[in-house]
């Protein structure tokens, strides 16, 4: 660690690493609630369970970019964060705000008050107080990292990361409106979520991995940059007119069903690029960085990116397939394997490669690591094809043969049930990997004897 | 893809381009991503008239086939200015700056011409939703229309500060739009 403000990611990465934990253990419980629908049902409706999965995943992936961008911001600018001071203010704010989120969901406080009360939109329920504090924390967070870019040098790396940040601030402001009319209710709540994860979000995790590229590798700089330009390019041309396939039902012009096929059938040609990326950087390589576990959680990222995001994503993106899948467990299939692999990996990586640097020690325990990243990626990877064979078969059964909704989910329980047992690796794969960046304090495996390559 | 070409000289200027193509790496990808796009669009309009021959030939008697001969040579001649230009911009800076000018003013006549096919579909109702062939007809020629826009500031921007490698650049931009135009009028008017 060059930069002793860089300090400041571990209280991110700290958080991060808690709501990670809330978040897989809210997930096995949402998977059981599947295969025996009573299951806390007086206690924990499971729209509020949900809630929670997906909020806390949302907002440690944003506090772990947040470290991110503290932990590299300092090395690329060589200057120190503007105000370190600010930044845990920031971080404060957060937790605030997520604090106020889950007391209000699970005890269903201030129902109906317009600064208090839950919103009811999916992923934008925070009560209107918490939408102001998540925007007074990003204009702090964009402020201090811009303050110290402006004074120190300007990398491609730093520009990208703070182009994709502003941006998704920005569109976080479309969260305040919400207009009566469903159809543009929905038009713009959009602009929210999708646009960042197939817009903002693939510019922030081609920087992070464009760093971990550089630093892993130590391929030169010129061409690191070159490929991160490419696919912040392909990124934008292809993600932002691709958020068209969320329009094809909602009640937008007809049109918008061969914009969303054509652009977002795109959106897998930067995936493609981030992940050959990342293989040619590790080939063409010089370095050989002892921090192989990072190398193999990036690694790991931009291949289960592509095939999560982009394999999985066009899948059921093309309208004349969705009008039968929408909606169905196609959808959480490709939900789950594109962000564990496009951003839960790059969080995880990003952690792996500077949580050494951060409390001071060798690279340590990269046997327990890499056992958790195999761990959690087959258990993902097999909860995708659980929940792939589940949704095509009820597409079959039930927007095809016309079968009763409840009627199909009878029929699928043998797939809940193994996506319930995949659940479970995931979770102790999430507790390995905290444990093996938190808590021991030398390695397990003593390193072998170097023999230099002939 | 160019990128990987770019790797295996690392030490080359930032912007050499990629396997001797002229200009910057970054606006082959954008030429090939739009190229891509528009045949996508093409190929659906195409596997759209199977379904419903007649209906697509009916629509399609409303165009104005004139106005789409007339547009393809003005964009062809605005694009072969263009390209003179790019070719003067090294030594004879006030003929390539007229010359940009010249073919972003052609791009207004297209624009023009366009327009007036435009007005007199609506003025007919026609939308749109009016028709499969329509909603096609409405989206590429539009969002070509939109290109057509874009290219035209761009000529303008680098006849301003003329320098050779801006004007490749904008020149092939330009040729990217009078090529999709040139695949867009038999597809879309003739066919």
């Amino acid at each position: 660690m060059k930069y002793q403000t860089q300090k400041i990611a571990l209280a991110y990465f700290a958080v991060a690493m808690a709501l990670f934990a809330v978040q897989v253990t809210m997930g096995l419980v949402l998977g059981y609630i599947y295969i025996q629908p009573n299951f806390l049902s007086e206690i924990l409706p499971f729209n509020v369970g949900r809630m929670l999965h997906t909020n806390s995943l949302v907002v440690w992936l944003l506090l772990g970019f947040f470290g991110a961008a503290y932990y590299l911001v300092p090395e690329e600018s060589e200057r120190e964060i503007h105000s370190p001071k600010l930044a845990y203010l920031q971080l404060a704010i957060f937790v605030l705000g997520t604090a106020g989120v889950v007391v209000t969901y699970l005890f269903n406080l201030f129902d109906g008050n317009f600064a208090l009360g839950n919103e009811g939109r999916e992923f934008l329920e925070q009560p209107k107080w918490v939408k102001v504090g998540i925007v007074v924390a990003a204009l702090i967070f964009l402020y201090n990292i811009t303050m110290t870019v402006l004074a120190g040098k300007k990398t491609a790396i730093t520009n990208i990361l703070l182009l994709g940040l502003w941006a998704l601030a920005l569109l976080f402001l479309f969260a305040f409106y919400n207009p009566s009319n469903l159809a543009l209710d929905k038009m713009y709540w959009w602009y929210v979520v999708h646009l960042w994860v197939e817009g903002t979000w693939e510019l922030v995790m081609a920087s992070i991995l464009a760093f971990l590229m550089l630093k892993l590798t130590g391929v030169d700089r010129e061409v690191v940059e070159k490929w991160l330009y490419v696919i912040a390019a392909l990124a934008l041309f292809s993600g932002i007119l691709g958020t068209g396939h969320h329009y094809y039902w909602i009640g937008t012009p007809g049109y918008w069903q061969w914009i969303g096929s054509i652009f977002s059938s795109l959106e897998i040609v930067p995936f493609f690029a981030m992940m050959s990326f990342a293989f040619v950087m590790v080939w063409k390589g010089r370095r050989d960085h002892p921090n192989k576990a990072a190398l193999l959680w990036s690694l790991g990222c931009a291949t289960l990116a592509f095939f999560g995001a982009g394999v999985w994503g066009f899948l059921h993106t093309l309208h004349g397939v969705n009008y039968y899948s929408h909606g169905t467990q196609i959808t959480a299939a490709h939900g789950h394997l594109a962000f564990y692999g496009a951003y839960v990996c790059l969080n995880l990586a990003i952690i792996t490669y500077a949580m050494p640097a951060l409390r001071g020690r060798d690279p340590f325990n990269q046997v327990l690591n890499m056992a958790s990243f195999w761990l959690m990626s087959a258990g993902v990877v097999f909860m995708t094809f659980t929940l792939t064979f589940a949704g095509t078969v009820q597409t079959h059964l039930q927007r095809v043969n016309g079968e009763a909704y409840m009627d199909v989910q009878d029929q699928l329980w043998i797939f809940y049930a193994m996506r319930f047992g995949s659940g479970v690796a995931v979770v102790l794969g999430a507790v390995l990997f905290i444990y093996s960046v938190s808590f021991p304090r030398r390695e397990i495996i003593e390193a072998g004897v170097k023999v230099p390559a002939e | 893809m160019p990128a990987p070409h770019a790797v295996s000289s690392p030490d080359a200027a930032p912007d050499d381009g990629a396997g001797g193509l002229p200009g910057e790496v970054m606006i082959w990808i954008l030429i090939i991503s739009e190229l891509a796009v528009f045949s996508a669009g093409l190929l659906a309009l195409l596997a759209g008239r199977l379904t419903d021959p007649a209906g697509f030939a009916e629509a399609q008697s409303h165009l104005h086939r004139v106005g789409a001969a007339v547009n393809t040579v003005v964009l062809v001649t605005s694009g072969y200015l263009a390209a003179v230009a790019a070719h003067k911009a090294g030594h004879r800076p006030t003929v390539a700056r007229r010359l940009l000018m010249l073919a972003a003013g052609l791009g207004a006549v297209f624009l023009a011409v366009k327009a007036s096919e435009y007005i007199d579909l609506f003025t007919q109702g026609i939308g749109t939703e009016t028709h499969p062939f329509f909603t096609f007809f409405y989206l590429l020629t539009g969002f070509h229309a939109a290109h057509v826009l874009a290219g035209m500031v761009l000529l303008m921007v680098v006849a301003i500060r003329l320098a050779p490698r801006p004007v490749g650049v904008a020149a092939a931009f330009w040729h990217m739009v009078d090529l999709v135009w040139v695949l867009l009028v038999p597809v879309v008017y003739l066919l």
